[in-house]
């Protein structure tokens, strides 16, 4: 089902059709889906089956990253169809087992290929507000920058966040997340950064080269400077029934209403009430979709008394110490299980209560994406309050590798209101060793520090800066 | 510890609200953003400086209520839609509530109403006074609503009357 009256979005119905082959049926699309979100339009949940047990599988993140959405399009198998755009004709299969590959040459034939390079003096892996602010940064101080980015669309996180964000005015306070996603584009373009979109970064090799894909092409890109700010990706839970399709994280859930304009569900439960949780479901709400609960595991609220408040006065409860234990169905879930919890977090027998749902969504917590400063062999440490593992770096956001800086999300899990500010940090301290400080970029820095430290303070920082503490005191030897 | 950590739902005293004697003068903001959050869009965009956040910006905003004239805006640009206006200058039947809303969709002025509380609960019936959504308040209405006025206090939602059967609170 599509949304069609949405009170932030516009999802004009007169888009270009599409129509292609799923399973032998033909579907309808609109130009600037994905095959998963147009299956999902369609009402298609079950992509694929597992690979040994033949368990139902559908989409669950919808930015490339869990695998549970590969299909066979077009006789190539293995394709990750939340990110593959529907093409007009195109052949789309449920794939059985690993798939092989549509031409198997006789004879072993190698082609001589050549990498194409690109030369920069900044390059920044992540589009989302920490890696654009860092790129508006490095370009307005003078340096030639390049903005690679996985996702065909720039912004990260912020292309779904319809609600107006918190912060003061230097962060964009109530500013949609879209249009501050939007305003932070134009800057780069207008500052003529070189924004490669589609273009996923593979690796890092000493000094500062990235290894990159773009259009099935690999990119060699050459750099003085990297900063890298990647963004996390979603944990996931434990229970009975996860993988069945209908089960979503809450960045695939934005993706599809929000980015798709797709009804993901008709009846959902949310677990988790931190603030993406309380948020997605509001944001679900508003697309027409019925929040039937949030479970909480913990015994109290996480997400800002705000945002809960907003949603209970709308008949979704909130129940704190409460989980979810199953989700059931054949194909897709057709319903759940919760449970009580005691003060110890154990499951009170008798406590169960079924709910009629057709989706679960999953909301419980970000972990850095931190595999390329892993590979740059960068010091590294596990800090719980930042979300996983994260990569230790200095007050400039320079890490133990020089001339490589982190910036965002990847940092330490936070906001999008610390991510930009932590990305115009790496941008200016970039610049700042690639030509020479100013005045200028000195008082910046001060007064961008003095910000991220404004953010931070209030019970709801403390998490942060006992994490920023234990990373400082890591010794990046 | 209080409850609102629990469920969500504020309590009357969990905030400050403008006196009997003032509500009976006219229309006056409520805020009910209780948290030390990092966020002050509220005081920065009241015309009159009704609203101030001293020091740090994750302290919680202070109403002066005698400051405020219950224009509306910063109802529409507090973006964790926490601000409401109440109004019982208008005879001993009835009382005007605000409330910033983005669902669609919007209702019309003369709708009646189901009116709802803190808790999603349907309390009572009311109806549509006003629907605002200028292009400043970016995509979020004011609705201005007329509710019995024993009810000004608690009202902070509506669905149209027509759907019955609201979900339970277990
Ligand atoms: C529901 C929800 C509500 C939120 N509400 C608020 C709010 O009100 N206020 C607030 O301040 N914050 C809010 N946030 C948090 C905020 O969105 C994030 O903290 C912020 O987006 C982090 O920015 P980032 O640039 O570090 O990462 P992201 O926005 O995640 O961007 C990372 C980018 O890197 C790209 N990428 C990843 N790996 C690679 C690779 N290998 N190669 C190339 N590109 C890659 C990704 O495609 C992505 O575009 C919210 C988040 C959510 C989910
Ligand atoms: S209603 Fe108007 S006068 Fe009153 S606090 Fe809000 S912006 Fe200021
Ligand atoms: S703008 Fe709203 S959420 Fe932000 S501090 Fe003011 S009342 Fe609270
Ligand atoms: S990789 Fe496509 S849904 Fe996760």
């Amino acid at each position: 089902m599509r949304i069609t009256n949405h009170p932030i979005l516009n999802f004009p119905e007169d888009r270009k059709r599409l129509t292609f082959v799923f399973n032998g049926k033909k579907i309808l699309a609109f130009e600037g889906d994905s095959i998963a979100s147009a299956l999902h339009a369609a009402g298609y949940r079950m992509l694929s089956q597992s690979l040994k047990l033949h368990k139902p599988r559908g989409f669950f993140c919808a930015i490339g990253k869990c695998s549970s959405c590969e299909m066979e399009v077009d006789g190539v198998p293995n394709v990750k169809t939340c990110l593959e755009p529907v093409q007009e004709g195109m052949v789309v299969k449920s794939q059985l087992g690993w798939g092989t590959f549509p031409v198997r040459p006789k004879k072993r034939v190698y082609h001589r290929v050549k990498i194409p390079v690109k030369q920069v003096e900044v390059a920044v892996v992540g589009a989302g507000p920490a890696g654009l602010s860092a790129a508006i940064e490095a370009a307005r101080h003078g340096a030639r920058a390049l903005l690679l980015d996985e996702n065909h669309r720039i912004g990260g996180q912020l292309i779904k966040q319809t609600h107006m964000f918190f912060g003061s005015k230097e962060h964009y306070a109530k500013v949609r997340g879209i249009d501050i996603g939007t305003k932070l584009a134009e800057q780069c373009r207008d500052l003529a950064v070189e924004i490669a979109a589609d273009c996923s970064v593979i690796g890092y090799f000493h000094p500062h080269e990235l290894a990159a894909i773009e259009a099935n092409r690999l990119l060699k890109v050459q750099a003085q400077k990297v900063i890298i700010a990647c963004g996390a990706s979603e944990n996931m839970l434990s229970f009975e029934g996860n993988d069945l399709p209908g089960v979503y994280g809450a960045g695939g859930i934005q993706t599809l209403m929000n980015v798709y304009g797709v009804m993901p569900a008709r009846r959902i439960l949310m677990v988790g009430a931190g603030n993406i949780g309380v948020i997605v479901s509001y944001q679900l709400l508003q697309a027409g979709v019925d929040v039937v609960a949030v479970v909480e595991a913990a015994p109290t609220i996480g997400a800002y008394q705000v945002h809960a408040s907003k949603l209970v006065r709308c008949g979704t409860p909130i129940l704190t110490s409460h989980s979810i234990k199953q989700a059931y169905g054949v194909e897709s879930v057709e319903g759940v299980t919760i449970v009580r919890l005691n003060e110890n977090w154990e499951e009170i027998p008798g406590s169960e209560q079924e709910l009629d749902v057709d989706a679960v969504c999953l909301a419980v917590g970000l972990n850095p994406a931190a595999e390329l400063f892993f590979q740059a062999g960068c010091k590294m440490s596990f800090i719980p309050e930042l979300g996983g593992n994260v990569v230790w770096h200095d007050e400039n956001m320079q890490t133990s590798v020089e001339g490589l800086y982190v910036a965002g999300d990847v940092a330490g899990i936070e906001e999008a209101s610390s991510a930009m500010l932590e990305g115009r940090l790496a941008g200016l301290s970039a610049v700042e060793s690639l030509k020479t400080t100013t005045t200028v970029i000195q008082q910046q820095k001060e007064q961008i520090r003095q910000g991220l430290h404004a953010l931070r303070t209030g019970p709801f920082g403390e998490k942060i800066r006992i994490g920023e503490k234990k990373m400082r005191e890591a010794n990046p030897a | 510890m209080s409850q609102y950590l629990r469920d969500g739902v504020l309590d009357l005293d969990d905030f400050e609200l403008p006196s009997k004697q003032r509500r009976e003068k006219g229309r006056v903001i409520i805020i009910e953003c209780v948290q030390e959050i990092p966020c002050n869009p509220c005081s920065e965009i009241c015309p009159r400086n009704a609203i101030t956040i001293k020091g740090d910006i994750t302290n919680i905003p202070q109403v002066d209520f005698e400051k405020c004239n219950g224009c509306g805006i910063c109802i529409a640009n507090c973006p964790g839609l926490a601000i409401f206006s109440v109004n019982e200058s208008l005879g001993q039947e009835m009382a005007e509530v605000g409330i910033p809303y983005e669902f669609k969709p919007l209702p019309e002025t003369g709708d009646s109403v189901d009116l709802i509380d803190r808790a999603g609960q349907v309390v009572g019936t009311g109806t549509v006074k006003r629907v605002l959504q200028p292009k400043s308040y970016d995509r979020t209405a004011l609705i201005y609503l007329m509710v019995p006025r024993e009810l000004s206090l608690q009202i902070r939602f509506f669905r149209k009357s027509l759907k019955s059967g609201n979900k339970k609170k277990s």
